[in-house]
């Protein structure tokens, strides 16, 4: 049976990959990332897990090795952050384009200048169109079990995309938390074996990744594009398997106390359950607030945000982002969120903020002038023109 | 062949299922200009089969004739044969 144990979350990560048994591990070391793959290095070094572990000279090669090692057959495992997936960028393009279904965590941690080891969401913003299946985890436990999932997601004979798994840097990272921690036993047959269609084989060869030219590009985009929105039937049929079978359930998007909020804060990672003490506070003092956390990113849960933000007791929607779109809209989940709901004539309103910049701590107060800033909206009538950068000294 | 497919019915990520297809792939239909050959002044030394960096020029009964499959019109035979007998002709549209 499941053990409950105090563990470090970045081991309880390693411990997922091992548990879906990794061919190929092909990492860099980044802070915060650094101790998945030390830990994975030490399980294949002390002959806990069958494994590969290439050690390359750079991020952009440990995608690279992975790719080749998920299209030669390999279930293939890799770990960032920031800097270190910015630099993955061209390959992580390509992962998904070959649909090569690469299972990644990705440690969120701020892109430099200024030069930032701590937490924020550039670094999955910045790849937020490269084609992955993009999740949120909000604590150590669920980026356990998202991490184990992955790789059945990522591996269906239907879908064969790459999935991130997204988690705070330090903020879950680097804290001991109890968690589940499965045996083998346990979770034996919940990921079949892996088997790509069009793997490459030296007895049966075929051209992997070919030009495409102007007459077929745009055709090989669009087949990509529909085989990423057709994977939410098999996110949710994988996610429904696990609740069925280990009782935790995960949803695209998950609720606290939204049936019947007024104000909603739309989050995504480790501050979804400080929004959450928040709101079990302030529901003291007379205050209806919620929250909806958006975990699946990509593909995009169109209908479910919908479903639970229009035609109900929410009259506005905060939307808390954790990068800035320069120059553009501000708020990228933000725009998203709006977006989505654009044609909705129940809509609420929808209003940005940006906060927890580059590791800057997001204090109670700092949650209670998000909620306020959506009473102001409701106030007022209007929808603020500009995102508000929440805890900025001006 | 793939061109004039839908997007339903291409392979998996463009994958080419059969190997060995690159002979299929003439790489000289982008031309503008072929080499012609007078074999009267012709010696038959070989400099435009030895400078072509396509091998586009092929030994046919102890001459050298040009491929036009593959010969992309960068006229370096034309510029190299030591007898001048290489004249660049305008391809035209078939």
């Amino acid at each position: 049976m499941a053990k409950r144990v105090g563990i470090e979350v970045a081991l309880a990560i390693a411990e997922a990959a091992a548990l879906a048994e990794v061919d190929v591990v092909s990492a860099y070391p980044i802070t915060p990332q650094t101790h998945i793959v030390e830990h994975l290095a030490e399980l294949v070094a002390d002959g806990e897990l069958n494994a590969e572990f290439i050690t390359v000279e750079s991020e952009h090669t440990a995608m690279s090795a992975a790719l080749g090692a998920s299209l030669a057959g390999a279930r293939a495992f890799t770990s960032t952050s920031s800097q270190g997936l910015a630099l993955m960028n061209e390959i992580v393009y390509i992962t998904s384009s070959m649909r090569a279904p690469v299972v990644m965590a990705l440690a969120n941690r701020a892109l430099s200048a200024p030069i930032s080891i701590w937490n924020d969401h550039s670094d999955v913003m910045n790849e937020r169109d490269t084609g992955w299946i993009s999740i949120f985890a909000n604590n150590g436990q669920e980026a356990y079990d998202l991490t184990f999932m992955a790789f059945k997601i990522a591996e269906h004979p239907e879908v064969l995309l790459p999935v991130m798994i997204n988690f705070d840097g330090f903020i879950l990272t680097h804290v001991i938390e109890p968690i589940h921690m499965f045996d083998k036993e346990e979770v034996e047959g919940f990921i079949p074996p892996y088997n790509h269609p069009h793997k490459l084989d030296v007895d049966n060869p075929k051209t992997l990744g070919p030009v495409g030219l102007p007459d077929i590009y745009t055709e090989v985009k669009k087949q990509q594009e529909v085989a990423i929105r057709n994977s939410r039937k098999y996110i949710d049929q994988v996610w429904d398997e696990f609740a069925d079978r280990f009782g935790r359930r995960y949803r695209a998007v998950e609720t606290y106390y939204a049936d019947d909020a007024e104000v909603v804060l739309i989050t995504q990672g480790s501050v979804t359950e400080a929004a959450e003490v928040v709101v079990d506070e302030m529901r003291k003092r007379g205050k209806k607030w919620g929250v909806v956390s958006l975990r699946l990113w990509r593909p995009f849960p169109f209908e479910d945000l919908k479903k639970v933000l229009c035609g109900g007791s929410i009259k506005c929607a905060v939307v808390l982002d954790r990068a800035i779109s320069f120059g553009g809209p501000l708020g990228i989940v933000m725009s998203e969120v709006r977006s989505a709901l654009y044609s909705d004539p129940g809509r609420p309103a929808v209003v940005g903020v940006t906060a927890g910049l580059g590791g800057r701590d997001i204090k109670f107060e700092d949650y209670v002038k998000m909620y306020e800033i959506g009473e102001e909206c409701l106030r007022t009538g209007k929808e603020p023109e500009e995102v508000v950068i929440v805890g900025l000294r001006e | 062949m793939i061109e004039g497919l839908s997007w339903r019915q291409i392979p998996l990520a463009l994958v080419i299922e059969d190997a060995g297809n690159s002979v299929l792939y003439k790489t000289g239909d982008w031309k503008t200009h072929y080499p012609v050959v007078d074999y009267e002044l012709c010696i038959n030394c070989g400099v435009c089969w030895s400078f072509c960096p396509e091998c586009a020029f092929e030994e046919v009964d102890g001459r050298f004739v040009v491929n036009r499959d593959y010969c992309k019109g960068c006229g370096i035979c034309a510029q190299e044969c030591p007898k001048n007998c290489i004249t660049m002709v305008e391809e035209e549209a078939e």
